[in-house]
């Protein structure tokens, strides 16, 4: 809680700070790739890639070069500006959410006394403006298909607007409930509120479980991939897309992924606190590896379901479910 | 016993018997019940499971139906109708077509031709004989009608190159005088394929 008894922030810390988010989410967005395609080839008993470098690792550079060699395709009837800008909405707000993110724990630079915080930019409304910043999100996606003068990009912009718009809701209504434990929007005082070892998913296993769900919906994950599910409408907003343009829609989303995972873990899994004997930094990746995991196990055992049975999940059972474990969280509090 | 039951077509009328058809909630309590059933079924974890099980039998156990297809081949049943071969006779190694002219009539899709003359000897010399390949049906007739088992179908699927006449010529099917010895005889109708002992499975039932 007390501030004051860390060394203070300076320009250079927070632009340190600012590139190795950049880098390594980066890089790791484009490894995600990988381990996805990996990881679902075992659970279908295949093999995945493994002829590019060792175990396939390269399959990455390859992917990389035949991305950005590709034709660069604008469709004729298209407003070009806006066709053009979309990926580039995507994937700036996926990352712009990372900067109020804590990534690792503060650190000092050897031999300086630069110190990188925790956080790119603590500001004290930090899951605000994640949330915030991944409900801008939206205008990807939604330009890209409304940009791109097709029928399938169309319904795939109908769709991410109904889906993103309604489960906002579920994020934020389910999110409140420990926000009132805490009682502040910063990332740092959830952190601190859990350094005595019981996470908040103790506390609030019903926010959890709502959160998690509604992540699945916001990242496009699979049980909620409606957004570009090629059986039903091609390939969705990123229809008409090709090359590095794709690419960077592609990027967004696996940042988005990884944003959810750091926020279920910072909120909910005791944060970077140590766990026993392990240290802190592992604990956080480890979390948000396994929530990145998770995820890819979902998309290889679970069907996705129908627009419609969407809706009715989201407002019939999760935002009554969220509002009543914030009456409850209320109650409990008041008394 | 009459043939009336046969011919009446008038399919869902009669004494069919659905499966796995829960019955449909009549009331607001049964509904109610329903919902509470189908939310607490643990369905989907045990699709979870299935997944994780599937994951860890092909990263520690190896097990993946995966065949790498250009570097591993699965075996071809001897009764595959690829590519022909023209066998040889193991004693002379002359080639075994007498030049008798049945498969070139028999050809339903006429892709077969070839030309014979007397040799010295007074025997039939086959010498122009080739298959259209962009014709041919693979329909087997040739080898089936062949009275010697001259013309044979072999296992050389791969039918890729760079062009169409490096398969046809009779020198191209005919076997390599240098590896006579490793010929194959054609196994004949209704051979097994060479793992048919893999491809059994226990039957199923319990006693």
């Amino acid at each position: 809680m007390d501030a004051t008894m860390l060394p203070e922030v300076t320009a250079a810390g927070v632009i340190i700070k600012a590139v190795l988010i950049l880098a390594v989410i980066a890089a790791i967005a484009g490894f995600g790739t990988y381990i996805e395609r990996k990881i679902l080839a075992f659970m279908q008993r295949r093999l995945g890639p493994q002829h590019v470098g060792p175990f396939g690792l390269l399959q990455l550079a390859a992917d990389g070069i035949k991305l950005f060699t590709k034709e660069d395709i604008i469709p004729q009837h298209a407003n070009k500006f806006i066709f053009a800008i979309a990926p580039v909405i995507t994937a700036a707000t996926a990352f712009i959410a990372l900067a109020a993110v804590p990534v690792f724990p503060g650190f000092t630079v050897p031999f300086t006394d630069i110190y990188v915080p925790s956080i790119a930019s603590d500001i004290n409304v930090g899951i605000l403006f994640v949330l915030g910043m991944m409900a801008a999100g939206l205008y990807g996606p939604l330009l890209a298909g409304m940009a791109q003068s097709n029928k399938w990009g169309i319904i795939g912009s109908a769709r991410t607007a109904i889906q993103f718009l309604s489960y906002e809701v579920v994020t934020g209504l389910s999110i409140l409930a420990p926000i009132m434990l805490v009682g502040s929007l910063s990332f740092v005082d959830f952190n601190t509120y859990q350094t005595d070892g019981v996470w908040l998913v103790v506390y609030q296993p019903v926010a959890f479980i709502l959160f998690l769900i509604a992540g699945f919906a916001e990242t496009n994950r699979t049980p909620f991939d409606l957004l570009e599910h090629e059986a039903e409408i091609i390939s969705g907003y990123v229809t008409e897309y090709s090359g590095m343009r794709w690419g960077l829609f592609f990027i967004g989303e696996y940042a988005n992924m990884i944003t959810i995972g750091v926020i279920a873990s910072v909120v909910f899994l005791g944060g970077y606190n140590d766990f026993w004997f392990i240290p802190g930094w592992i604990m956080i990746i480890a979390k948000i590896a396994f929530s990145f995991f998770f995820m890819l196990w979902v998309r290889a055992s679970w069907p996705h379901i129908r627009p419609d049975q969407l809706m009715w999940l989201c407002w019939k059972v999760l935002m009554p479910l969220a509002v009543i474990n914030i009456l409850i969280t209320g109650l409990v509090i008041m008394i | 016993m009459s043939l009336e039951q046969f011919k009446n077509r008038n399919v869902g009328t009669q004494n069919y018997v659905k499966l796995d058809l829960d019955h449909a909630p009549t009331d607001a309590w049964s509904q109610f019940k329903q919902v509470v059933k189908r939310t607490f079924q643990p369905e989907l974890f045990v699709g979870l499971g299935v997944t994780l099980r599937e994951m860890m039998n092909s990263l520690f156990r190896g097990k993946s139906h995966t065949t790498q297809y250009p570097f591993e081949k699965l075996p071809v049943s001897p009764r595959y109708r690829a590519i022909h071969d023209m066998l040889r006779l193991m004693e002379s190694g002359n080639y075994r077509c007498i030049g008798c002219g049945l498969c070139e009539k028999i050809c339903i899709s006429d892709c077969i031709s070839m030309e014979t003359k007397y040799d010295e000897n007074q025997r039939k010399e086959v010498s122009e004989y080739t298959i259209n390949f962009g014709r041919c049906i693979f329909c087997g007739y040739c080898a089936e009608v062949c009275p010697e088992l001259a013309i044979v179908h072999g296992g050389r699927y791969e039918n890729a190159s760079e062009q169409r006449a490096s398969f046809s010529l009779f020198e191209d099917l005919l076997t390599p005088i240098d590896q006579l010895n490793l010929q194959q005889e054609y196994a004949g109708f209704g051979a097994i394929s060479p793992n048919a002992d893999e491809n059994i499975k226990s039957t199923p039932l319990a006693y």
